[in-house]
């Protein structure tokens, strides 16, 4: 009897748990125009963990450096030849991104290229962040350009730079470039998803 | 695929595919000889030429992308009787040792000098990355300044003669 009422107590205590971190994380439900189903939590989480598995690929995370300076390849280096940020996201004022980096890849040379090139804003610097910190500055405002939700899920999904990711072409080895984890159309169900949800940001 | 260049102020029908390197196009197609080269990678600068006046790795540039544009090689800029500032202080300052690298860094240069007419060297180090085996680095330095002088000096001759 005394297993009984224990064991009913624990379960008790961890649903309740349970609810309070649901409660704690859920914000405002956004709503979007989009047709979205709204899905359990463990999916949300999921489509979070596709998500960040994307963003932290070196395809993403390259251009999106804390320092100032673009990565290259697979392990991160610094871009080659001192190449920085420079002007508005694109390189110096004689020798820019577009010196090298045309709006397509080039298979002759291995030098990747999409339209508008360039690093993302200094504000959305992830190198180094924790998942649930790029997260954060994804979604907001004052790091993001200024963005909302549904801005972010067409800048997500249909920019042509980011979905480069997928697109990545060969080296200057002539090999390919590995893809981000997920592939394009789960990330883009996912991103749909997740914001639809209310783009919930696991606790830390 | 048939593409109209325009080079050195003339216009090229050529019949080319329009992914091949316009690098190839300049040097196999047209003859012209100046640009070279190099890596392939677009990492060295030996084939620097201008698209509406803004430098580019011609090695690393499909030729479909020139179309309806400007190009310009090293041998737009210039003649022997009447050279561009950019040569002239190369000549002044006998920058070349093998000559390979150099048409590379002058149409670099003259990139440079049309967005920062009066570079520093920091200026210089940022935009100037082309690479040069012989090493001629030191005296660019020099060239590229000296380049910056004579074009200020052609700029208030211009605008005195304007003013006659
Ligand atoms: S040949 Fe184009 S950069 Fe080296
Ligand atoms: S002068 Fe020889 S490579 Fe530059």
């Amino acid at each position: 009897m005394l297993r009984t009422i224990t064991g009913l107590a624990v379960i008790i205590g961890i649903l309740l748990l349970v609810l309070s971190v649901t409660a704690k994380n859920r914000p405002n439900t956004f709503e979007h125009s989009l047709d979205v189903q709204k899905e359990s939590y463990s999916v949300e989480h999921e489509d979070f963990d596709r998500i960040i598995d994307v963003l932290t690929h070196q395809r993403c995370l390259n251009c999106h450096p804390s320092d100032n300076v673009p990565k290259q390849g697979d392990n991160a280096h610094p871009h080659y030849f001192g190449m920085k940020r420079g002007n508005n996201d694109k390189g110096f004022e004689a020798t820019s991104c577009t010196t090298c980096h045309q709006s397509e890849n080039n298979a002759y040379s291995g030098v990747p290229g999409a339209p508008h090139w360039s690093l993302a804003p200094a504000s959305m610097g992830w190198e180094g962040l924790s998942r649930i910190e790029i997260a954060k500055k994804l979604l907001d405002k004052t790091s993001n350009g200024d963005r909302t939700h549904e801005e972010l899920i067409t800048h997500l999904t249909e920019d042509e730079l980011v979905l480069w990711a997928w697109d990545p072409g060969v080296d200057a080895n002539g090999k390919e470039r590995t893809l981000p984890p997920v592939s394009k159309e789960r990330f883009k169900e996912a991103v749909i998803r997740w914001f639809g949800n209310g783009a919930i940001i696991p606790s830390e | 695929m048939e593409i109209s260049l325009k080079v050195n102020g003339e216009l090229y029908p050529i019949e080319v595919d329009p992914e091949t390197p316009l690098l190839w196009v300049i040097r196999d197609v047209l003859d012209l000889k100046g640009t070279k080269f190099g890596c392939g990678k677009a990492a060295c600068g030996a084939c620097t030429l201008l698209v509406d006046g803004n430098s580019v790795r011609s090695c690393s540039f499909a030729v479909k992308f020139a179309e309806g544009k400007e190009v310009t090689t090293i041998e737009g800029l210039g003649t022997k009787e009447n050279p561009h500032p950019v040569q002239q202080a190369w000549i002044e300052e006998v920058v070349p040792q093998c000559g390979y690298c150099q048409p590379g860094f002058m149409m670099a240069t003259v990139a440079l000098l049309k967005n920062i007419p009066n570079p520093t060297d920091d200026d210089i180090d940022r935009n100037i990355i082309n690479v040069c085996r012989c090493a001629t680095y030191y005296r660019m330095r020099k060239a590229i300044h000296r380049a910056s002088e004579l074009s200020q000096q052609e700029t208030d001759k211009r605008v005195e003669n304007n003013k006659v």
